[in-house]
């Protein structure tokens, strides 16, 4: 039996898939295409008119998008790299020592399974102005006189989503470098140190090079979720103080949603889209060359 | 060395529980206590009324059904429809494999935000907005190309003797799928119907966007939302305890299925 022998029917297989995708996925993806050439507004009454690129036009020079924009660069790189760094960091000790490896793996485990929306809540009280745990705690050791609104200007408000979202995701990170750091066989180990090697030479040249597809996928599925940022800066600040947490997708969102301008909202959905995908597609590439490289 | 790895995960797993800690604890003080200034740590008096509150004051049950009810049918669906093509595609040509993979691949890392509108537009054609089936339609279907693509590694796994043998005993193709294939892949389809049931649970901006009236909403929702709910108070002690009682089921999915949790996330890593 040949294993790619087409039958008669064999579609079927794909027709509930196919039908699910097409409704959800696919026929979206191309609307929301063809509604970025196109008015359709308030302005408009909701009719549809052809606009060519002057949704795209608009963008070049909108000051709001481009800062957005700049907001979720930065939420992105930041986050990431802490995530990763942190992941890291806890993966390695995990693995250096011997047992409690499931329950460490459990209780990190809980941050990341608990809904966006429910962590938002939670720092959201814990950085409270005048009930949060965290001033309570700074005005109780004496680091400050008066409490701090943590949400309340930009810089200090970037700080703690970034800060809420490293609590909850540094755990995936953690558990996909665990799972690369455990199929590293121990006998490669064994080998530089019977060449002489230390703690950075075993790190180098067995750690580092056998960790990079695991890195690889991590740094992946964080930098594209991240820079769909939506729940976690909705619920905490909702863009705000005064914008300065607005990411794309907020503002993406309020466009289609409260704007009600969907040619726009459509036009900014594909720009992002298209920003995710060159900067993603870079990412590949250098990850992948110097993957390619280290051997 | 071994030190610092000790100290590195005692930190580690002090930050991960802290603030679900705090909020236990101030999920079981009284209102008076909440507003004690310092703030307490540990309650004086422990006292359920929040709890309490937020079953009788709030509709928390409703939420938790609407969670259950849509988590539990998006996962079903999504796990036996994605299966299904799953299986098809890696019993299919080389060439047609990896290009369907690599298209579900692209499409798994849109974010969510391109969809939503479209989506609404479709769901309002249904006459689906308010309904739990306008998130089930959604979830089950943002999640296939998710679990089509963890589901297809499995079933290459299995040998094609087995199959081929079924085949001499007169068995139909479905038939084969469904008594021989299946069974034998049931740890990757527990692994995908926990994460799509995971992801669907924690889904916040279809929700926002489809459900507007309270008995629809799902739990997500419902937390996010409970501090509008009261103008003259402040309901501290509701909000912990609508973030314990939303993050208690998670505990314990986490407990139980970790080994299968595990093998879900890191599945696209291990396998190349």
């Amino acid at each position: 039996m040949k294993t790619h022998r087409l039958e008669a029917g064999s579609f079927l297989w794909f027709l509930p898939a196919a039908l699910l995708l097409s409704g959800i996925v696919f026929y979206p993806i191309l609307r929301t295409i063809l509604l970025s050439f196109a008015r359709r507004s308030l302005a408009t009454g909701f009719r549809t008119e052809f606009a060519g690129i002057d949704n795209f036009a608009r963008i070049v020079t909108d000051s709001r998008f481009h800062a957005s924009l700049w907001t979720t660069l930065v939420f992105t790189i930041v986050s990431v790299l802490a995530e990763f760094v942190i992941g890291l960091a806890l993966a390695i000790s995990v693995t250096s020592i011997r047992g409690g490896r499931n329950a460490v793996r459990a209780i990190l485990l809980v941050p990341w399974t608990l809904p966006t929306a429910v962590t938002a809540v939670l720092w959201a009280w814990v950085l409270n102005d005048q009930y949060g745990a965290l001033n309570a705690f700074l005005l109780h050791s004496g680091v400050t006189q008066t409490p701090i609104g943590w949400l309340a200007t930009p810089a200090s408000a970037m700080i703690a989503i970034i800060a809420t979202d490293v609590w909850k995701t540094a755990p995936f990170v953690f558990v996909i470098l665990l799972a690369g750091l455990q199929n590293i066989p121990r006998d490669l180990y064994d080998a530089i140190e019977i060449d002489g090697g230390g703690a950075w030479a075993k790190f180098r040249y067995v750690t580092w090079p056998h960790l990079m597809p695991f890195s690889f996928v991590a740094l992946m599925f964080r930098a594209v979720q991240a820079f769909a940022i939506f729940d976690l800066v909705w619920v905490m600040t909702g863009g705000g103080p005064g914008g300065a947490t607005e990411t794309v997708s907020i503002y993406t969102y309020r466009t289609y949603m409260r704007y009600l301008d969907f040619g726009y909202g459509a036009a900014l959905a594909v720009t992002t889209v298209a920003i995710l995908s060159a900067a993603a597609g870079g990412l590949y590439t250098a990850l992948v060359s110097k993957y390619e490289r280290t051997f | 060395m071994s030190g610092l790895s000790r100290l590195l995960i005692v930190v580690g797993c002090i930050l991960a529980a802290a603030p679900l800690v705090l909020h236990l604890m101030s999920s079981v003080k009284s209102t008076s206590e909440l507003n004690l200034s310092p703030p307490t740590l540990f309650p004086h008096e422990v006292t359920l009324s929040n709890y309490q509150a937020l079953f009788t004051k709030r509709p928390f049950l409703r939420y938790c059904i609407n969670s259950l009810t849509v988590s539990t049918l998006s996962s079903l669906i999504c796990v036996a429809v994605a299966s299904l093509a799953a299986y098809r595609l890696a019993r299919g040509r080389g060439r047609w494999r990896s290009a369907i993979r690599l298209s579900l691949l692209v499409v798994a890392f849109f974010p969510p935000i391109v969809y939503v509108f479209p989506d609404y537009e479709i769901i309002q054609a249904l006459g689906l907005v308010n309904h739990l089936w306008g998130l089930i339609l959604p979830y089950s279907a943002l999640n296939i190309p998710f679990a089509i693509w963890l589901l297809t590694g499995s079933f290459q796994q299995i040998p094609l003797d087995l199959e081929e043998a079924a085949e001499i005993d007169g068995l139909t193709r479905f038939q084969m799928f469904r008594m021989i294939v299946l069974p034998l892949v049931t740890p990757a389809l527990i692994t995908a119907g926990i994460l799509v049931f995971i992801f669907a649970w924690n889904e916040f901006m279809f929700a926002l966007t489809f459900i507007t009236i309270e008995s629809q909403k799902t739990v997500t929702q419902g937390v996010a939302t409970l501090s509008g709910a009261f103008a003259e108070e402040i309901p501290y002690g509701l909000i912990a305890a609508g973030v314990i009682a939303s993050a208690v089921p998670l505990i314990i999915v986490v407990i139980v299925f970790q080994r299968w949790i595990i093998a879900g996330l890191t599945a696209g890593a291990v396998k190349q």
